[in-house]
């Protein structure tokens, strides 16, 4: 069996079948990291003596016959969750030594179903930026092209599992940041409901927007990580308090009659024509499988960009005035005075969009223009909400393109933020009204992947995973790999 | 728009943020907070009077939890990140009130 | 100090409460004070990455507990939001707290003013929000040390309208919401540990202008007496800049006891955009009816109308009706005796005596007192029975403080202390009184009145105290009258 890019499906089988041995499967990653992620610098850190560990660890419960359902998958995770004991940085220079006294609870529910965590992703600094370029630790590269960008935020894990350096990861989404890289590197990536898993150990970018999820090749995958990663935690009080659904059960059932929603505000003039092209024909071939398309309009979507760059960097301002440099992370040398401590720790410990943003967020919410600035985009939130609310009395799933290009040149919006934000207009309205969200490879366009991405109702991952997972049924997009060179 | 920032807003900004104000960075930076602000502005054109604003996507309420001592502190653990740690105390230059 | 003719004061208080709950308000560790630095703070309290807050539903329900006491509106729906200051001891960089939907609004405390009569100081809003930890200054030259066992104490912040006058009327205000608190038992009132902390706003006007002056706000002030000084000094400031025909501007300030004035806050000068906006990582808190009608339901009888049932149902004088409705559990611990004893004069006197000073001498509070309140009750029904004298109670009231005794009755029993109420026991005493001393008896009998206690005295100790000393006066004048 060639195993760089088997899904984790296949690697469950194959582990309990004893085709291939936990320990086996782990240096198989470990070498090809060691062998690619030069190129590719997918990986911040990399723990392969805790993973051959807990791979041993693994086989030893193959051998006794005690495995649990992730037991022996090898995954990556993205370096913005705190594993106890392990360097956690956020792609930041404040946080480059933090060893985390405590773990991620989704962390460690994947842990809990017998995952093996790899290493630890790189990312845009605490998550802000769609390319990947924003890290301490340097640009990650698209494995379909090492010159392109691979998304961002959780650049490193998209390149991580398109390159075959593991079999699936954990991301996380504010604004597009799991769904976008997913789609310029042919992965099926899932936000789930705001909520739907814990925020505890994940360090914040912007609370009431930030949400975790798998990225992964299929939508089965995912749907089974999602199974192992979502769940309500008396530790976050965001986290909902729902039961968790057996996602990858029902994923096979037919979606004949499915009402699939074509917002007409996703077809704009900044959509390259190649990806519409694509979703166009991703669309044709839900129709073929029994699903009615219906026209939909969202109609605050333009409006979405704006709330979002209001109050994700407002929240930030606040999330991040904890790097201080007195109980942990960056101090500047030889301080002054506290106010010296403050600035120089911060301004040389920060890049320069997280300063920005900072900046950005401390303006929208000071006195004079609040009312202007976050309570004007807390009520445009509400709106993009109604709308999605609306629009679901009408159909089940909402579908459309990820992101307006496929993966573009290194540097080429690095000095266009404007342009650069633009990449998550299609993602961002999801995200404001919590809604769950995906992206699952449907063509190349320029030979570059490009992702649909399916909306779903509030707590309805169920539904859409399954919609993903039809679409898979019928297509081989998402069983396309990089170019041979890797 | 007009440019929301100029350079004494900045200063401000700054200062609110605990980040450094560096004049020779200056105008890079009102720019680049102008282009955002300009961005955001957009949305200075739809009407929401009579909208309340949204603060949480789910508007679910508080759960509250149990007054009982849950969490063992272990402050060696807890310091081990500490710039300047001693005798138990995070230290930072002498703060005059 | 008087205010100087032509000048008025206006007085905002602001006073923080720390709330006695086992943990703190937005995490589970330990609220317990004095122990080593940083031993209490656990990572959530010290603002670690990716850390979250839950919130102590303890705090509602004496925030709530507060707020009826006063009279106050409960908003079922109460937020929290984000205050932004750097500053060592806050380890987020912000404080949660509750800014737009407090969960206590309005209501009122009665003070008592310099000329005796009563005014209402109407309370803006109570909310809840989270303390800051401590900067030690001299642990280490040149540098500040941060302790963080106090950050995530729960906080009641109580801000009163500017009602206040004068610094007596500030004490008084500041005395009655401390007694109030602690009689709730939602405070423990320990101002040395800091339990009780006040801001005032000051400012000062013209006797006849009609809007408020400038104001200064006085931080952090941590007794009464600097609560009184700290006003003093800064109107007696505030009205020399403007009689000079200066000008104030509003500002943060410091008391210094020591040198007898307040100073600005130059660290805090630049930084006073708070910035607040609502808390992302909690949601709305929404108490049901059902949760604030318990609560009402089990509120104790507050020391107001304690007091006024003191007074009208047991007769009590005004003094003692307040002094006995200041501490809940004295009050209870009355309230018991009155259950054994129905003279309630008495039993307010030897509870505000004998037993109070037992107590003080002793350093106890009432709840750990060895007299039960029943046995107290039982033995002033004995002295109103006339079974035991005043002075015999004494000695079984030692006894029963020394717990050598099960109750009063069987100490007086077992001693054979009762008192010698049959006339015939006595007369024959009074007879050989009178006979062994003619010459008092005839001037006691010529009116000299003085000479009544040589005789009493005499017969008491003949009978070792154990003779009603009424009775004893009684035959004594009956014999004397006697031809």
């Amino acid at each position: 069996m060639n195993l760089d890019f088997a899904t984790l499906t296949d690697l469950q089988k194959a582990l309990r079948n004893r085709a291939v041995s936990a320990t086996e499967l782990t240096q198989h990653y470990l070498t090809r990291i060691d062998a690619l992620d030069p190129t590719l610098n997918s990986f911040i850190s990399v723990q392969a003596e805790a993973a051959l560990a807990a791979a041993g660890r693994a086989d030893e419960r193959f051998a006794q016959g005690d495995t649990r359902p992730l037991t022996g998958i090898p995954i990556a995770q993205k370096d913005i969750f705190c594993l106890q004991g392990q360097k956690t940085t956020a792609g930041s220079k404040m946080l480059s030594q933090f060893i985390a006294p405590y773990t991620a609870t989704c962390s460690e529910k994947l842990a809990h179903a017998g995952a093996i965590t790899l290493g630890k992703t790189n990312m845009d600094e605490f998550a802000m930026g769609s390319s990947n370029e924003n890290s301490y630790f340097g640009a990650v590269h698209n494995p379909w092209d090492p010159q392109l960008i691979p998304g961002g935020s959780s650049g490193g894990s998209a390149a991580a599992v398109a390159a075959g350096l593991c079999a699936a990861s954990t991301g996380t989404d504010t604004g597009g940041s799991i769904r976008q890289p997913a789609a310029m590197c042919g992965l099926t990536g899932l936000k789930p409901t705001y909520g739907r898993i814990s925020r505890w150990g994940m360090i914040a970018f912007a609370s009431s927007l930030d949400q975790a999820g798998p990225m992964a090749r299929t939508a089965q995958d995912a749907a089974i990580l999602l199974e192992h990663m979502a769940g309500h935690d008396p530790r976050d009080s965001t986290s909902l308090n729902e039961p968790v659904p057996r996602f990858s059960e029902g994923l096979d059932n037919s979606i004949r009659g499915l009402r699939i929603g074509v917002c007409r505000e996703f077809f704009t003039e900044g959509l390259d024509p190649a990806v519409e092209r694509s979703i166009r024909e991703a669309l044709a071939v839900y129709e073929s499988l029994g699903a009615t398309l219906v026209d939909i309009s969202l109609p605050h979507t333009p409006y979405s960009v704006s709330a979002y760059y209001v109050i994700a960097p407002a929240e930030c301002s606040a999330n991040l005035a904890r790097f201080d440099g007195i109980r942990y992370g960056y101090r500047c040398s030889d301080p002054e005075n506290l106010q010296d401590l403050y600035q120089r720790s911060r301004g040389e410990g920060f890049g320069e969009e997280v300063k920005k943003r900072i900046l950005v967020g401390t303006f929208a919410l000071s006195a004079g223009y609040f009312d202007a600035f976050y309570a004007r985009a807390q009520k445009i939130r509400r709106r993009i909400k109604e709308d999605f609310v609306n629009a679901f009395e009408h159909v089940d799933v909402i579908a459309g393109p990820t992101a307006p290009t496929p993966a573009f040149p290194l540097g080429e919006k690095a000095s266009n933020p404007v342009e650069m934000y633009l990449q998550d207009i299609y993602t961002i309205s999801a995200s404001l009204a919590g809604v769950p969200a995906m992206s699952i490879p449907a063509g190349l366009a320029n030979g570059l992947p490009v992702g649909l991405q399916l909306i779903g109702n509030y707590l309805q991952e169920g539904p859409l995973l399954q919609a993903a997972h039809q679409f898979q049924q019928a297509t081989h997009w998402h069983s396309l790999t990089p170019p041979e060179a890797l | 728009m007009n440019n929301l920032v100029n350079e004494k807003t900045l200063v401000e900004l700054s200062t609110l943020a605990a980040l450094p104000f560096e004049p020779e960075k200056s105008k890079a930076t009102l720019d680049a907070l102008n282009e955002v602000l300009a961005l955001v502005g957009q949305m200075q054109s739809l009407d929401v009077s009579n909208v309340r604003p949204l603060a949480h996507p789910l508007e679910r309420h508080q759960s509250l939890r149990a007054d009982a001592v849950t969490e063992t502190v272990d402050p060696d653990a807890l310091s081990q990140n500490a710039p300047h740690y001693e005798a138990g105390l995070y230290f930072v230059p002498k703060v005059i009130e | 100090m008087s205010i100087p003719a032509g000048w008025q004061i206006d007085i905002g208080l602001e006073i923080h409460a720390q709330l006695n709950t086992q943990s703190k308000i937005f995490s589970g560790a330990s609220t317990r004070f004095g122990q080593s630095a940083n031993s209490q703070a656990c990572a959530i309290d010290l603002g670690m990455p990716g850390v979250l807050p839950s919130v102590n539903a303890e705090v509602f329900v004496k925030a709530v507990q507060f707020g009826l006491s006063i009279g106050a509106l409960i908003n079922q729906e109460s937020r929290f939001d984000r205050k932004n200051y750097f500053y060592p001891d806050l380890p987020k960089g912000y404080q949660i707290t509750q800014m737009d939907h407090p969960i206590v609004l309005g209501g009122k405390i009665t003070i008592e003013t310099l000329d005796g009569t009563e005014k209402m100081i109407r309370v803006t809003r109570a909310h809840l929000e989270e303390d800051a930890g401590k900067s030690i200054h001299d642990f280490k030259p040149g540098y500040t040390g941060i302790d963080l066992n106090r950050a995530g104490t729960p906080l009641l912040e109580i801000v009163s309208e500017p009602d206040i006058k004068n610094a007596a009327e500030a004490v008084a205000y500041a005395k009655a919401i401390h007694q109030l608190l602690t009689y709730l038992e939602v405070c423990d009132g320990n101002m040395a540990e800091g339990s009780l902390r006040f801001d005032a706003n000051i400012s000062v006007r013209r006797q006849d202008a009609e809007t408020l002056g400038t104001r200064s706000e006085i931080k952090n002030l941590n007794s009464f007496r600097f609560l009184e000084q700290a006003i003093h000094f800064e109107t007696e400031r505030q009205i020399s800049v403007l009689e000079a025909g200066g000008t104030l501007v509003q500002d943060t300030r410091l008391f210094d006891p020591d040198r007898h004035e307040t100073r600005s806050m130059r660290s805090k000068e630049t930084a006073t955009d708070y910035r607040y906006f609502p808390e992302p990582d909690l949601l709305p808190v929404m108490l049901t009816a059902e949760f604030i009608e318990n609560i009402q339901a089990q509120l104790p009888e507050l020391p107001g109308e304690r007091a006024q049932r003191y007074q009208t149902a047991h007769e009590l004088s005004a003094s003692d009706a307040a002094l006995l409705s200041q501490d809940r559990r004295l009050g209870d611990y009355f309230d018991q005796v009155l259950t054994s004893s129905s003279n309630a004069k008495s039993a307010a006197n030897w509870v505000r005596g004998d037993l109070l000073s037992k107590l003080n001498e002793h350093d106890l509070s009432i709840t750990a007192c060895p007299i039960s309140p029943k046995n107290l009750g039982e033995m002033i029904q004995l002295i109103d029975q006339g079974v035991i004298s005043g002075k015999i109670a004494k000695e079984v009231f030692a006894a029963l403080w020394s717990q050598q005794t099960e109750s009063a009755s069987d100490y007086v029993q077992k001693n054979q202390l009762e008192q010698v109420s049959d006339a015939s026991a006595i007369e024959p005493l009074i007879d050989a009184l009178i006979a062994e001393n003619p010459k008092q008896a005839a001037d006691l009998r010529a009116g000299k009145d003085k000479l009544m206690g040589f005789f009493v005295g005499k017969v008491m100790q003949a009978t070792q105290g154990k003779a009603n000393p009424k009775q004893v006066n009684d035959l004594i004048r009956k014999k004397l009258s006697e031809p």
